[in-house]
């Protein structure tokens, strides 16, 4: 019972969760690194993202999850932690003793939920609404020209942009993080955090880089 | 040197309180902290004015009672220091200096500058203990053999003072740095295996308890401890708490 209502528990679950997140950016960006370099194979790969039952009955859901116990948890921390501190400091300097981005995880957060609200309307809304609502035939060679053309407006390829900065953002704090969570912190960690601190960098770029390739590069018919 | 002091005056627990300015001269770079605040409180006496509280002992910056929340860090600006050991030519004539209570909710201000950190005693009784033979037959300590690397580690664990500064500097007022360091100080000695499961569950109970907020890995704590107290500590805390709470 303790697992469940003590802080330490709490910070097992953000870890947890958010180490989960990382894998499914892994994933992510891998196919869609595809949309750039092979259209076809991601067309292949959308495909089977998409109507294999596995992955839209268990892995969804379990990504979907993943994403709410991640935030909710993330604003629980988050409203207990200013009640921790009922009177605030006249002069607090958080700048002398740890970096921005460690003590602005909740900002960097809520714009990845906005972001995240766009990008379930871009695509899972539409793919929903394709396959469930309309009940269109399966077209395994649809997912590229949907994609491209997503990136066509400026706006949309400038905001998805600025969330992957704030991702990078978040990524540099909470990937290394989550393991002294998990209570990891020996010998390999200061090679963990160079590798964490490489992946939150290059991830994030690699997501920047489609957006802008496919907004440079329109589908021309 | 002449400096402009702005520090935080409360009557008591449930008076609210404010910042009152005063001006300070002739302060000399070799007084500590500490005296400076002393020579205000006699220059306020002498006036008939009600001196300023704060808390004070050894002033050898090894017992951990004072602490002053200074320019927006903990014992002020200097790196590995507490308030007593923190001396005046870290500061420039003219300068502006804020001086408040440790704030978190779990150490409620009592007068001015001093705060009630009796919730560390409270965690510290939670599980900071070990069961030893005193009944006239104790044995030895030394007659059971102990790497020198952990030795060392405990050792570093056991130099915290308690003094509040990790609470103090953490955005989430989390006392985990604290904690962590004596659930540690046990933790890598033989002598703490007897207890150790309970330990670190009562402990982090306690500190729960108290109201202390949760740690979210900023490192602040580290930086601000004036006994260099290492996050690892924290990271082995939990990882004790992980494996007792699983062990049941």
């Amino acid at each position: 019972m303790s697992l469940i209502k003590s802080s330490l528990a709490r910070k097992y679950v953000m870890a947890l969760s958010g180490l989960f997140l990382v894998t499914f950016l892994i994933l992510h960006v891998t196919i869609n690194l595809a949309s750039v370099f092979s259209p076809d194979f991601f067309n292949e790969a959308s495909h089977f993202m998409g109507y294999n039952p596995i992955v839209q009955f268990l892995m969804q859901p379990i990504l979907i999850i993943g994403v709410v116990v991640h935030f909710v948890m993330g604003f629980v921390l988050e409203i207990q932690n200013k009640k921790a501190r009922d009177v605030s400091y006249v002069k607090y300097k958080g700048s002398a003793n740890a970096p921005w981005v460690s003590r602005n995880m909740i900002y960097s957060g809520l714009v990845i939920l906005a972001f995240l609200a766009l990008h379930f309307y871009d695509f899972w809304v539409h793919e929903m609404a394709y396959k469930y609502v309309e009940a269109n035939p399966e077209d395994p060679t649809r997912y590229y020209h949907e994609t491209v053309e997503k990136f066509a407006p400026f706006w949309r390829t400038i905001l998805y942009v600025v969330s992957f900065v704030l991702l990078s953002l978040h990524l540099w704090h909470g990937f290394a993080s989550s393991f002294q969570s998990m209570g990891v912190n020996n010998k390999y960690t200061v090679g963990f955090t160079k590798f964490a601190k490489i992946f939150a960098v290059v991830v994030p770029l690699a997501f920047a880089f489609i957006a802008v390739y496919h907004h440079l590069n329109p589908i021309t018919h | 040197m002449k400096l402009y002091l702005k520090i935080w005056r409360q009557k008591d627990a449930s008076t609210p309180g404010k910042i009152v300015d005063y001006t300070l001269d002739g302060v000399e770079g070799d007084m500590s902290f500490l005296e400076m605040l002393d020579i205000l409180n006699e220059e306020l006496v002498s006036k008939g004015e009600e001196p300023v509280e704060f808390d004070h002992d050894c002033r050898e910056g090894i017992c951990g009672t004072c602490s002053l929340q200074i320019n927006g860090e903990p014992h002020g600006p200097d790196r590995l220091v507490t308030t007593c050991q923190l001396h005046m030519r870290k500061f420039s004539d003219g300068d502006t200096i804020v001086i408040e209570p440790f704030r978190a909710k779990a150490f409620p201000v009592i007068k001015d500058l001093i705060v009630d950190r009796s919730a560390f005693d409270r965690i510290q009784q939670a599980g900071g203990y070990i069961s030893v033979n005193t009944s006239g037959n104790t044995i030895d300590a030394n007659t059971i053999p102990i790497n020198k690397y952990d030795a060392d580690e405990a050792m570093d664990a056991a130099t915290c003072i308690g003094c509040g500064a990790c609470v103090a500097a953490c955005k989430n007022a989390s006392a985990m740095l604290f904690t962590s360091a004596k659930v540690s100080q046990f933790a890598l000695l033989p002598q703490g295996q007897v207890e150790a499961t309970e330990r670190v569950q009562n402990m982090v109970r306690q500190m729960d308890l108290e109201g202390f907020g949760n740690c979210t890995n900023t490192g602040a704590c580290e930086v601000e401890c004036p006994k260099g107290i290492s996050l690892t500590n924290i990271a082995r805390m939990n990882r004790e708490y992980l494996s007792a709470t699983l062990e049941g």
